[in-house]
């Protein structure tokens, strides 16, 4: 890689103080680190550290989101065939179809977050930070694959500028970046983001929307589908395998699962926070259950847990380590309150079937509060001790 | 009654170069040095000049504001060299040693039959007091304190750290002697932690006088200052002694021969060493003299007095520190790894599985000083409390040194914490954040706000 290295160290000069592009330093910077990891060393405190850095961490959440990007394109040729009446495409088909629809969201969301990231970063002088590697995939996969790409657009800059950089960049947000692009969506244009048309890409502007299928599975629910023609419609194993309407990574729970597989095992996300996530909304789909009054209550916990964005939620969003409760004891408590809150919203209020966005954004608020508490009765431990002596 | 402590979180390194234990005697010491700088709560104040001789066991310097507390010189001969830093901050004394010490007379007594102030008096006028260090803050302890208790660590479970168990191997007269005279400093108790996992020698477990505690677990379960948590945690106006058990034999000489005897095993230890074992030396030795022709030569080499986590990088012509009991040489990085953060990196070590390397569990590391990354603002939770085993919460800590919240720091334990203790805390992080310095600002903070 000596070439590369060379027209790096050629090029340095004119970024570096008193060069001509001194302000452009973050962008060179950011561009030399991106291609190699820097040699510095330790000058301070222990002489050896662990491979790993931030960029390793985001590279590896992303290789976890691949599965459910993989699938989701499928699904999204998939769904199109199946609402056009289709039901012989190919998987090959199905897959071109979708990549053609989501690749360009993909790019849309990156290249627009980037760029921000890139902006403040000259004005504020900071080193470009890797946050928007994760974020920069997240957006796309929380998305329906029809939305118009300057709604991607929009939405991105606004997260990134409010859900983060008004904060100070990556590790300071309160909000998880992502889910704040979900949300200003979803209240700027309500009906692009709900309804039953924009969950399949190329119906909701071609007119030929098929009344065979309409809107998500919970969507169905909430409009007070029957529960017998609910389960028929969407097995508990269709659910799961994700061959259902929804949002591009979200309805796979296969998916989901696998990269939890990926984020468990490197010890990347938090196992307290994804298994309680799953425990609260079990418990709380079981609560309900108990009750049965409309189709929402009557669903299984269990279905409840591999239906719209829940697993997508509980894997990727809601473990992000920044926004959710950094103790761990908290953690527990952020995330079972997660599930919960999410399925009781879902079932309470079928005006917002996406439970997961609001449940996390919510407990995103909570957790320093969450951890406030635990990190008080540490603080009375201690107090307990000087007491007892006394 | 003694206590066993279980201790989970925390990780063993497994590093190239452990020192086979063999003891050698290293080559006579052409200088060695007296470094102020290491010797923290103190404001040195010299009482030699250059061109002064002095003997083993003469005054080189004093804390200014606790006359009592002097520094002395580890070998007879010549003051060389007063090197100096920004405002003529004292940094190294130089000594040019003489081919045979003469020692300076200090009585020879029985310390069962002296008072805590003639054994403190021995211990101050001989400059083996030093060695003793306080908690909280991680100083010098102060003569005129009455510890709550005195806590020696029997084992250090640092990466390559000698072994104590071989170090102090037919020494339990010289070991109980000194325990003796630590004994008379407190009216609390005096807790030797031994390893519960191997069975400790007899030196450490025939002690008379002392609570014997069994110690489990990966390390840092040999830090005194976690073992101390577990045991007897320290409280705001608290204090607690601590002293290594090298410097406890050298407490035992003095009252038995009369001398300040500074000689020490070390162990050379580290990936670039030819042949890592133990060698008998001095205080304060220059490196060179220690690792002469047994390192590669080769390769940048960084010459580490103490070990990988806590030790500093003093370079081959600079001297062994006065705490430490080993010396690291590990290879010294500094290249660029292209996308050296998406290769597959079986070479790289991490507590995360993030590297294929878990694919070998046993395999012993040769690492290099890179930092692997640029530092970044606190983004992973849950890391530290891996590698962390004391109930305090390491972040919530950090940050109120951050923004020096002196009510916070003090509500949060830092009372009961040393930079050594979150050495491995800083091993792991992946915003490779400066943890032991912050710690250590955050120690200097609160003990300039209680004086």
């Amino acid at each position: 890689m000596k070439p590369l290295r060379s027209i790096l160290n050629s090029i340095k000069p004119h970024f570096e103080k008193g060069g001509k592009l001194e302000k452009f330093w973050p962008v060179y910077d950011g561009f030399e680190t991106f291609l190699f990891v820097p040699g510095h060393t330790t000058h301070s405190g222990a002489h050896i550290r662990d491979g790993i850095d931030l960029k390793r961490v985001m590279i590896t959440v992303v290789f976890a989101m691949i599965p459910a990007l993989l699938f989701g394109m499928w699904n999204t040729g998939y769904q199109h065939y199946l609402a056009q009446g289709i039901t012989d495409s190919t998987h090959m088909q199905n897959f071109l179809f979708g990549l053609v629809k989501v690749m360009p969201i993909v790019v849309i969301s990156y290249a627009v977050g980037l760029g921000v990231e890139f902006l403040f970063c000259i004005i504020k002088k900071h080193t470009i930070n890797e946050g928007f590697l994760v974020s920069g995939m997240l957006i796309p996969l929380a998305l329906p694959a029809d939305i118009p790409l300057w709604m991607v657009a929009v939405a991105t800059v606004f997260a990134v500028v409010i859900g983060k950089e008004v904060f100070g960049g990556t590790g300071m947000n309160i909000l998880n970046v992502a889910l704040t692009a979900r949300a200003f969506l979803f209240f700027a244009y309500p009906t692009m983001m709900s309804g039953n048309a924009v969950w399949h890409a190329d119906t909701a502007f071609s007119g030929k929307v098929d009344a065979v299928t309409g809107a998500t599975a919970l969507g169905d629910a909430a409009s007070k589908m029957p529960i017998e023609e609910f389960t028929s419609k969407y097995s508990i194993l269709d659910s799961f395998i994700g061959t259902i309407p929804g949002s591009i990574g979200e309805t796979s729970t296969l998916a989901c699962l696998i990269g939890a597989a990926i984020l468990l095992y490197t010890g990347v996300a938090s196992w307290r926070v994804m298994l309680s996530v799953f425990a609260g909304g079990y418990v709380m789909g079981f609560i309900f259950n108990l009750f049965g009054v409309n189709t929402l209550m009557q669903i299984s916990p269990l279905q409840h847990l591999f239906l719209g964005g829940f697993a997508f939620g509980a894997v990727f969003m809601a473990t992000d380590p920044v926004t959710a409760a950094q103790t761990n004891t908290g953690k527990y408590i952020y995330g079972f309150f997660v599930g919960f809150f999410a399925i009781l919203i879902r079932v309470f209020n079928p005006a917002y079937p996406e439970g997961v966005m609001m449940a996390i954004l919510f407990m995103n608020v909570m957790a320093p509060l969450i951890d406030h508490y635990v990190v008080q009765a540490n603080v009375s431990r201690r107090l307990k001790r000087v007491n007892i002596k006394a | 009654m003694s206590n066993q402590v279980k201790i989970k979180k925390g990780i063993d390194l497994k590093l190239k170069g452990t020192p086979e234990k063999v003891l050698a005697t290293a080559h006579q010491p052409s200088t060695v040095s007296i470094k102020p700088t290491e010797f923290l709560g103190v404001t040195p104040k010299l009482v030699v000049k250059q061109g002064d001789r002095v003997k083993a066991g003469s005054p080189v310097f004093t804390d200014k504001y606790n006359e009592r507390i002097t520094f002395t010189s580890p070998v007879s001969g010549e003051i060389i060299e007063i090197k100096r830093g920004e405002k003529r901050k004292l940094l190294e004394i130089i000594i040019k040693a003489d081919a045979e010490s003469v020692y300076e007379n200090f009585s020879v007594s029985d310390p069962k039959t002296l008072s805590r102030e003639q054994v403190m008096d021995a211990l101050l006028k001989s400059g083996i007091w030093p060695f003793m260090k306080q908690r909280p803050f991680d100083i010098v302890a102060n003569p005129t304190d009455y510890p709550k208790a005195i806590f020696i660590s029997s084992f250090d479970s640092a990466p390559l750290a000698p072994d104590n168990d071989f170090v102090l191997h037919g020494q339990g007269d010289v070991f109980q002697t000194g325990l003796d005279a630590i004994c008379k400093l407190t009216e609390g108790k005096v807790h030797l932690n031994v390893r519960g996992d191997e069975k400790p020698t007899g030196v450490f477990t025939n002690s008379k006088g002392v609570q014997i505690n069994k110690i489990y677990g990966p390390h840092p379960a040999g830090n005194v200052g976690v073992q101390i948590h577990h045991i007897a945690p320290i409280n705001k106006g608290e204090v607690v002694w601590t002293i290594k058990p090298q410097d406890i034999l050298t407490i035992g000489r003095l009252f038995k021969s009369g001398k300040y005897d500074a000689s020490r095993i070390v162990a050379v230890s580290g990936a670039c060493v030819k042949t890592p074992k133990y060698f008998k030396t001095i205080q304060g030795v220059k490196l060179s003299d220690l690792v002469k022709d047994n390192y590669i030569a080769e390769t940048p080499t960084r010459f580490i007095s103490g070990n990988i986590l806590t030790g500093s990088n003093v370079g081959l012509e600079g001297y062994l520190g006065f705490y430490d009991y080993q010396v690291t040489l590990i290879p010294e990085g500094g290249n660029d790894e292209f996308f050296g953060w998406l290769a597959p990196g079986f070479n790289k070590f991490s507590l995360s599985r993030t590297f294929f390397s878990w694919l070998m569990p046993s395999k012993e590391y040769n690492l290099n000083t890179n930092l692997n990354g640029e530092a970044r603002a606190f983004v992973m939770s849950g890391e530290y409390e891996k590698v962390f085993p004391m109930d305090v919460y390491p972040v919530h800590l950090l940050k109120s040194i951050l923004i020096e919240d002196v009510e916070a720091m003090e509500k949060l334990g830092i009372y009961e914490v040393a930079p050594e203790d979150f050495a491995l805390c800083e091993v792991v992080c992946t915003s490779k954040i400066p943890v032991q310095s912050i710690v250590r600002k955050g120690l200097d903070i609160v003990k300039k706000e209680c004086s």
